[in-house]
């Protein structure tokens, strides 16, 4: 099945009006409205309906739409969820998630609404994993539902638990991210990265950036829309890249045209999932604007 | 929420920033619904912001109300938002039917 593009996942304040107003501009992979940590509690009601209005309106309609809502067991997270779905939120990014238990009463209770407004198509979840207790548990977080389309590292809640704090090197979330990482290839859903707080630093950022990439994330949470560049630059292929990519990609055409069971290319046998990543690769490729749409 | 809303409390939302509005409802002792804009595009724009903020009310049934708006450039779902979330406030409703706003 084709992958969709999630390099840059945008944390966009509901209590924030500008942000929600213009963040399409930025043109993020993903747009993800925030309902918890970022709103004050005497704004939750307001943010609601703001992100409610944000989802119906047209500069949405053509970018996917993600919302981190409120724990279940806080006043807001029921009425976070309501609001969302009714009003065709792609994605529910699930907070705090600590046990499978979590993700399983959050999908019963989407469930639950979807049948209830007649909603056909199905709201996806995203569990944010912030705690030790997540990490152990990120295999049976990332397997348990058909809705999980990721994982993601809340890594400042994480280093809290840990009883450490974030540095620029990262080791103290190494653990972490090989778990996450290894859980969502195993279920075969995507890895997003955490945020990288200091917005000034550009080089601290492409560095955490590329060593992401390069264990095999598909994308960070962001949190100023200055960074998606920097971000997506990291992604862009080469040039090698994109002609080995065109190279797998044409002979498994060649391949399906001439009615042949197996792909080869300079007389080696090309697997599907080689084609399933030079595919990836050129799609990169077309979103970075090195490759044109046709290609 | 079919009920006509007459006893409404003092509320309001939203914020003075750039691209947002500040809404305050009342309660107001003539029927129906009276409405105060303040825009920087009320020449233009002010008879349509008032009649979108006349259905918003209107649909959440409430009457003998006055809505005062500061408009500091906001797109028009920024309006319909601080104006349900003023009268949601105003009513005590924190769980409405999303599927009505």
């Amino acid at each position: 099945m084709k992958q969709k593009l999630r390099r840059s996942m945008l944390f966009v304040p509901g209590s924030n009006t500008g942000m929600v107003c213009n963040a399409f501009i930025y043109q993020p992979d993903t747009v993800m409205f925030d309902l918890e940590d970022s709103v004050a509690l005497s704004e939750k009601d307001s943010a609601r309906m703001m992100v409610f209005h944000a989802l119906h309106h047209f500069t949405y309609q053509n970018i996917e739409t993600a919302v981190r809502v409120n724990p279940l067991n806080s006043p807001f997270g029921l009425q976070d969820l309501e609001a969302v779905i009714c009003a065709g939120a792609d994605i529910i990014r699930l907070p705090k998630t600590d046990t499978m238990d979590d993700v399983l009463e959050m999908e019963q209770e989407i469930a639950h609404i979807e049948n209830r407004i007649g909603r056909e198509k199905k709201t996806l979840l995203l569990a944010a994993i912030e705690s030790a207790l997540g990490v152990v548990n990120a295999v049976d977080i990332a397997r348990c539902s058909k809705r999980m389309m990721g994982i993601a590292l809340g890594a400042e809640d994480f280093v809290r638990d840990l009883r450490t704090q974030r540095t620029k090197e990262g080791t103290e979330l190494s653990a972490a991210r090989n778990q996450i990482l290894l859980a969502a290839r195993a279920a075969k859903i995507g890895a997003f990265d955490s945020v990288f707080s200091d917005v000034k630093d550009k080089e601290g950022f492409v560095h955490e950036a590329q060593y992401i990439k390069g264990l095999g994330f598909d994308g960070k949470s962001l949190i100023n829309p200055n960074q998606i560049p920097w971000l997506h630059k990291v992604f862009e292929p080469s040039q090698k890249e994109i002609d080995w990519a065109i190279e797998v990609c044409e002979a498994a055409k060649d391949a399906k045209e001439k009615g042949l069971g197996v792909i080869s290319l300079d007389g080696k046998m090309v697997d599907a999932p080689v084609v399933l990543r030079a595919e990836w690769i050129l799609d990169l490729a077309r979103a970075s604007g090195v490759l044109g749409e046709e290609q | 929420m079919n009920t006509l809303h007459v006893d409404i409390q003092p509320a309001h939302a939203g914020t003075l920033e750039s691209s947002d509005a500040f809404v305050r409802v009342m309660p107001n002792d003539r029927a129906g619904v009276e409405i105060e804009l303040e825009s920087s595009v009320a020449e233009i724009y002010g008879d349509a912001i008032e009649a979108s903020v006349l259905q918003t009310v209107l649909a959440m049934n409430v009457d003998r109300v006055k809505v005062m708006i500061q408009d500091k450039g906001a797109l028009d779902f920024v309006i319909k938002a601080r104006v349900q979330t003023a009268l949601l406030r105003a009513l005590g409703v924190s769980e409405p039917d999303w599927s009505t706003l």
